[in-house]
């Protein structure tokens, strides 16, 4: 067993909001210095800069996981991470079916970059990936399980993209593996101010879309840092644990 | 003003079962797709007016004591919300209309804002 410091929530220059710094030699460099083992890459509804991160990440000793912050038709943001391209590949062809066909208008909401793993432009993604998906929230969450992969609703503390402001609670009978909280919030403020939050595990997540605040609030205690071992440690099982680090590290 | 006066003056679909709408009573209206709002803002026999079609959407207006929510845009609930809908007896309304519209309509039929 061995502790694995995750950061599990990543915009890369494919999310228009992310600032142009977060390419991925410097994001796998911020991340080392920063003490993290594990980050996950999660653009808005896209996953196109995944494979360039684990290049720039190769021989670092980062892992990097496949991920993606989907935006549900209730404007719902989760946290979608799997192990594989493979994986990330095939829930992206769901999405992409379902996201509404409109260009990217860059001056009005930025730049959408695919970048190789030193950084360098490729190509615009020419769709605008910063909107809802047509997809339930609750089919996005049963699929993305189905598939292998773990379904986290982001930031259930903040008043916008929330689970918890959008759809008012969370709903009964849930079934995910963790909700994540930003980094405005501390876990006890977030189970107090939200009790309903108290069944679920918590992780916390920088959403970084500036290299500092890639911040590895959690602590894993796993084998190896694999969709399966991170379960079984947000579930407390066969001795594998996660915890939130304080703010005093 | 009751239930039926605003399906008479509606093309809404029900999505829920048949009531006597004369008999239910509409106080206030409604207007807001997230949820946290409506629960701090929504008042009791109102009509709320949303594009959202999640079944919290039900658990809300159950817990408001609302008098139906009318479901725009086209947007529709699944199977197992509008049998929860049945099951805690709350009217459950589609309309291919935006919301601007539906609420419009209800102003000028003398409907005013939900005050909780």
């Amino acid at each position: 067993m061995r502790t694995f410091v995750a950061e599990l929530h990543i915009h890369t220059v494919l999310s228009a909001c992310a600032e142009i710094e977060m390419i991925p030699p410097l994001i796998v460099q911020e991340a080392l210095e920063a003490g993290v083992d594990c980050i996950a890459i999660t653009d808005h509804n896209a996953s196109g800069n995944v494979a360039a991160v684990q290049e720039a990440a190769e021989g670092t000793g980062l892992t990097v996981l496949p991920g993606m912050e989907l935006q549900t038709r209730e404007e719902v943001h989760v946290l979608c991470l799997f192990d594989t391209l493979a994986q990330i590949e095939a829930w992206q062809s769901i999405v992409d079916a379902r996201l509404p066909d409109r260009e990217n208008e860059p001056e009005i909401f930025g730049d959408q970059l695919i970048v190789t793993a030193e950084g360098d432009f490729l190509r615009r993604e020419a769709r605008l990936l910063a909107t809802s998906v047509d997809i339930s929230f609750d089919e996005a969450v049963g699929r993305v399980r189905e598939s292998g992969g773990l379904a986290i609703p982001a930031h259930v503390d903040r008043k916008v993209d929330s689970l918890i402001a959008n759809l008012g609670f969370v709903p009964p009978g849930l079934e995910v593996e963790a909700l994540s909280i930003s980094s405005l919030i501390t876990p006890d403020e977030a189970r107090e101010r939200f009790p309903q939050i108290a069944r679920f595990p918590l992780i916390q997540s920088g959403d970084a879309h500036r290299l500092d605040e890639i911040v590895g609030a959690n602590v894993f205690v796993v084998e190896r840092p694999s969709i399966d071992e991170l379960r079984m440690a947000l579930q407390g099982r066969k001795g594998r644990s996660v915890r939130i680090r304080g703010k005093d590290r | 003003m009751t239930l039926q006066e605003i399906v008479d003056a509606f093309d809404l679909k029900l999505l829920t079962e048949e009531k006597p709408f004369d008999r239910f009573e509409v106080s206030q209206g409604y207007a807001s797709d997230l949820l946290s709002c409506v629960m701090a803002g929504a008042g009791k026999r109102s009509v709320w007016v949303t594009l959202q079609s999640h079944s919290n959407v039900v658990a809300v207006a159950a817990l408001l004591e609302l008098s139906a929510v009318i479901i725009t845009e086209g947007a529709m609930p699944d199977d197992a919300t509008i049998e929860r809908a049945n099951r805690e007896g709350i009217t459950l309304f589609s309309t291919e209309e935006p919301t601007f519209a539906v609420v419009g309509r209800l102003w000028e039929m003398g409907l005013r804002a939900s005050r909780p």
